[in-house]
């Protein structure tokens, strides 16, 4: 059940998008001298009249794409999360998001995929300033069948969209032949009347294994893959509030306006049960490989378990 | 050639708007609305490739107004154009309108928003790219002030757009010299603004702001192919039209108040008795 694929989510998104583009004439990606990092070689090989390289210039990408967006063009703005939501946070707010062009920001090597550079390659942040800027949905794929999925997905959707992938290979959550996925609906991964997991990105397979290991144990958690964090699936948080009265939401994030205060805001003003946020504290992170850090902040799945078995008082 | 005459006349007509719409609202940036009038009325009246009626037109020249704040111009142009009602302006900066301080592609003729310095030729950038990707041959205008130079994004987008041999990009610089703060060159110098252009691959070309035939002969210079992108640094004055607002950066956002108002309608209308 858990095989770890080879293949980063960045690649399957650009094989996903190169597939796309040569029938779509209209989809471009452009990067800042990240080809490498978002692996977007190939696509500038095969497709250079529609890719387009503007150096290590990150207003510039986002800005151009804006314009690229307001002609027609689909275009997909990649590069580190790092950067694009910060060095180019103005432009996405401004540019896309207010202008209401159709960019997809893709944001790679997201939260603590970059764990030894340090704050400045971390992006622990990028959920809560992306999630505050009105007109922007975002995103976060936790496995390459769900990015393929989401790629294509996006060609159709208009409007603005913050993507945020991690750098590693990640476990799979879903299989090639199973991938239910729709912008702003919820998968529910697991049935549990006990507490709800939530999650996004790379800690839903870590949630997962958590649910697994907790039934084992006679504990029934429901585990969610909430890959939209906005719009929020409402619903889908309100019926787990309601089913199981214990929430714990887990982020490869600031604790800080990222997945778990988009829960807590829903719970606390319409449904307030027990709720315990796990993710990165308001710290500079802690440096190394990102599965040192990510088990270093109880985001895996057997420090998820130990979470669960507190909250439940078992 | 252009009808000089009606430019000129359009010119004086959008400075009496742009006077009654900062006085009515009690906000705007009269100083630098004033000094890129006389581009903003050549560009539309004699150089740009627009249908009024149909403003999301695929052929059209795209227009970026980098310098949002001096939005209120454009409103007063591309309402006298058709683009919507004229009666609208009398609601610029009211409570829910639709003409705000800053532009929004909300109002019919307005490609994008604008307002944070530094953005607009990246996305002028971006529009140019298009057109040459999709073999279209519309052009696009992108106006900045000189203050807003100092913007490292700028220089992001001039490098990009002599990268990519955008000769379908045409810059203005708005140089009026004055910033909020003073004058640009005691604020952050500029100069030498022609070099600066041209070491980042650009076709400089600079004329009088305010001289309609040497705007229209400016922009009808411009080759259709040449495989570079153009700048044109138009010589300005802050305030141009009213006498004690010229060359002030005190004027950059003051409001006129009853006495100044009258002051200024009565020079600016008897210039439009003159033409």
């Amino acid at each position: 059940m858990k095989k770890t694929n080879k293949m980063p989510c960045r690649k399957a998104f650009t094989e996903t998008l190169l597939e796309l583009a040569r029938k779509d004439r209209d989809i471009v990606a452009l990067t800042s001298d990240a080809r490498g990092s978002v692996t977007l070689e190939q696509f500038a090989k095969e497709l250079p009249e529609q890719f387009v390289e503007v150096g290590i210039a990150e207003q510039n990408l986002v800005g151009i794409g804006a314009g690229l967006a307001a002609c027609g063009k689909k275009p997909f703005v990649c590069g580190p999360a790092c950067f694009l939501s910060a060095r180019s946070l103005e432009q996405v707010k401004v540019d896309v998001a207010y202008s209401d062009l159709n960019v997809k920001i893709i944001a790679v090597s997201g939260g603590v995929s970059y764990g030894a550079l340090g704050s400045t390659h971390h992006a622990v942040h990028d959920l809560a300033v992306m999630r505050a800027i009105p007109n922007l949905t975002v995103v976060l794929p936790c496995d390459v069948h769900q990015t393929r999925k989401l790629t294509e997905a996006l060609v159709d959707y208009k409007g603005p969209v913050y993507v945020r992938m991690g750098r590693g290979a990640v476990a799979d959550v879903y299989s090639e032949a199973h991938v239910p996925f729709a912008i702003g609906r919820a998968n529910v991964l697991l049935d549990g009347k006990d507490l709800a997991i939530i999650a996004a990105g790379e800690t839903v397979r870590h949630a997962l294994d958590a649910g697994l290991a907790l039934k084992k144990q006679g504990v029934s958690a429901r585990v969610i893959d909430m890959h939209t964090i906005k719009p929020l699936d409402q619903e889908t948080v309100l019926q787990a509030a309601c089913d199981t009265g214990n929430l714990i939401t887990v982020e490869e994030h600031s604790v800080y306006g990222g997945l778990g205060s988009a829960v807590a805001e829903l719970v606390a003003q319409n449904y307030p049960v027990r709720m315990r946020i796990l993710g990165i504290p308001d710290e500079p992170a802690v440096t190394g490989e990102s599965s040192q850090v990510f088990k270093y902040y109880q985001l895996t799945g057997d420090e998820i378990v130990q979470a669960a078995l507190a909250m439940l008082d078992v | 050639m252009a009808d000089l005459g009606l430019l000129t006349k359009k010119a004086l007509q959008t400075r009496i708007a742009i006077l009654k719409m900062i006085y009515q609202a009690k906000g705007g940036h009269i100083g630098g609305a004033f000094s890129c009038t006389d581009i903003l009325v050549t560009l539309y009246y004699a150089v740009m490739r627009i249908d009024p009626h149909n403003p999301r037109w695929e052929g059209r020249d795209r227009f970026v107004l980098s310098k949002g704040h001096s939005v209120e111009g454009l409103y007063a142009i591309l309402a006298d154009l058709g683009f919507f009602p004229k009666e609208e302006l009398d609601s610029y900066r009211g409570f829910h309108s639709r003409l705000i301080g800053h532009p929004t592609n909300r109002v019919p003729g307005i490609e994008v928003n604008t307002g944070a310095l530094g953005h607009g030729l990246s996305v002028g950038v971006g529009m140019a790219l298009a057109g040459k990707m999709d073999g279209k041959d519309y052009k696009v205008y992108v106006l900045m002030g000189d203050g807003e130079l100092a913007e490292g994004s700028v220089w992001e987008a001039a490098m990009a757009g002599s990268h990519y041999k955008l000769d379908n990009l045409i810059g203005i610089v708005d140089r009026n010299r004055l910033q909020i703060g003073g004058s640009t060159e005691d604020v952050m110098a500029l100069e030498d603004l022609r070099a600066k252009w041209q070491a980042f691959g650009w076709e400089v070309l600079e004329c009088g702001g305010h001289d309609f035939q040497n705007l229209v002969e400016t922009f009808g210079k411009i080759p259709a192919v040449s495989g570079k992108p153009h700048v044109v640094i138009a010589n300005t004055v802050k305030g141009k039209g009213v006498s004690f607002m010229e060359h002030q950066a005190g004027w950059h956002h003051r409001v006129p108040n009853e006495e100044e108002y009258a002051q200024a309608l009565q020079e600016l209308e008897h210039m439009m008795g003159a033409v």
